[in-house]
């Protein structure tokens, strides 16, 4: 398997801590663009961008239409937006019917950042309540992408972790304080 | 790894450029400049409402069903929209360019893009409250036939009414937006007199030209599906439609780096996108 060129996260209920745990224990060597779809309100993306900067060893930004995704930058996808990469890494949005209840959708991210990374893409599936993600990281799967799910005993909120696994499977099943581990030693391999 | 596998998206991506060559060919409608994930989504959305296994297999139904023309444009153009989407901007709209507007004896306004409507009627309400309404005429444009005809129904789903009511009194609304509508079982329906200044129209902002002299284009979250170029396209259009000093409201994630015609819009407010069509080199407008 090849080092991942980008890694996509998905993650609801429970998703900022688990997103602190993951980003906070991240290598600042990493190369690898980081794109983050976590269902929110309107309001706490800002939040969301300075909690997470403070402990993220890598910048951590809102995700500009247009612009190309940037390499050792974590992405937060807006809220109220769909968030697609297109297959010349550049991000698109979009306002299209909520997805699995959701805007932004874990699924409608996965299933255009594994067309456009392929066997490059790292999807991976956190803590949340509903199945958000799952049909999303079977295509990053079956496009030779690697896929890793937080363990759903350790899922503040199991439904999601548990519907990526019924329904994608994973690569790596492990609990939250070992993904930050994980993804440092794979991405820098 | 099986080599079919590797080769779906690939396939995808073939399949795609036929229908969009298919569609414009055997009906004029061009999508080429489109950006591509969004468009790709909602075609395979498509071929699944239509019960095709494959885009080709929906680009052979568009080819030889030319009554299903509505229902393809439909799905490839409408997004659900929300009465007040971002409140912020529709409050700049009511308290910072209302009050420029009422200068002008009769205002036009064109919301490119219509889609169902509810920006129409949100529109239409702040126009209504700010007085101006009785001298202003509203020109709703967009692609689909069908999604022009929602738009004149004004009928909407009854479970977003909560939310719409929260945003109009986020916007600044004076009144309830009980007052507007009258709530059925599971539907609302705005009242038909505030239609009473709004004209829909078709116009296709990849094809077509200039569409009427406004005052105010209101354009929020359509450029966000077009590539940088057909987006640059439409900023043209709407230079030529503005006059001078008039007034461009986007969605509010929309950026405008890519595009050389940005530079005759100057920024008015920038962080609700509202933008104004550069007057004179010095940036006054006479």
């Amino acid at each position: 398997m090849s080092t991942p060129a980008a890694i996509a996260i998905g993650c609801s209920a429970g998703g900022v801590d688990a997103l602190k745990a993951v980003l906070g224990g991240l290598d600042a060597r990493l190369s690898q663009a980081i794109v983050v779809c976590l269902h929110s309100r309107s309001d706490t993306v800002d939040m969301l961008r300075s909690v997470l900067s403070r402990i993220s060893p890598l910048p951590v930004t809102e995700a500009v239409e247009r612009q190309p995704v940037q390499s050792g930058v974590v992405h937060l996808a807006p809220s109220g937006y769909h968030l697609l990469v297109e297959s010349d890494l550049h991000f698109a949005l979009s306002i299209d019917p909520r997805v699995n209840h959701a805007r932004p959708s874990i699924d409608v991210l996965f299933h255009s950042a594994a067309e456009a990374w392929r066997g490059g893409l790292l999807g991976m599936v956190l803590t949340g309540a509903n199945a958000d993600g799952a049909a999303g990281l079977r295509r990053i799967r079956q496009l030779g992408g690697l896929a890793v799910v937080q363990s759903p005993a350790d899922a503040e909120a199991a439904a999601m972790p548990q519907a990526a696994l019924e329904i994608a499977g994973a690569d790596y099943c492990v609990p939250l304080l070992d993904i930050a581990p994980l993804l440092n030693r794979l991405c820098l391999a | 790894m099986s080599s079919v596998g590797v080769n779906v998206p690939e396939l995808d991506s073939i399949e795609l450029g036929l229908f969009v060559q298919a569609l414009h060919k055997r009906h004029g409608y061009d999508f080429s400049g489109y950006a591509p994930a969004s468009l790709k989504r909602r075609v395979r959305l498509l071929a699944d409402q239509l019960h095709c296994k494959t885009i080709t297999g929906l680009t052979e139904r568009m080819l030889h069903e030319p009554q299903l023309l509505p229902s393809v444009l439909e799905g490839l153009t409408v997004p659900t929209s929300d009465m007040f989407r971002d409140p912020a901007a529709f409050r700049a709209l009511r308290e910072q360019v209302f009050p420029l507007l009422a200068s002008y004896p009769q205002i036009n306004i064109w919301q490119a893009g219509c889609a169902h409507g509810q920006e129409v009627y949100s529109l239409a309400i702040l126009l209504e409250e700010a007085g101006l309404y009785d001298r202003t005429q509203i020109f709703a444009t967009d692609l689909s036939d069908r999604a022009l005809q929602r738009a004149s129904d004004g009928i909407y789903p009854g479970k977003d009414a909560q939310q719409w009511s929260r945003n109009y009194q986020a916007a600044g609304g004076t009144h309830s937006l009980a007052d507007y509508c009258s709530a059925g079982y599971k539907l609302i329906k705005f009242h038909q007199r505030l239609r009473r200044h709004v004209t829909f129209a078709v116009h296709n902002l990849a094809i077509d030209g200039v569409f009427r002299e406004a005052h105010l284009i209101l354009c929020r979250n359509v450029l966000i599906y077009f590539s940088d170029a057909l987006q640059d396209r439409a900023l043209a259009l709407f230079r030529d439609s503005l006059v001078r000093g008039g007034f461009l409201c986007l969605g509010l994630r929309e950026n405008l780096n890519q595009a050389p015609h940005a530079q005759d819009f100057l920024p008015f407010d920038a962080a609700l996108r509202i933008f104004r069509l550069a007057g004179r080199a010095d940036g006054t407008y006479a």
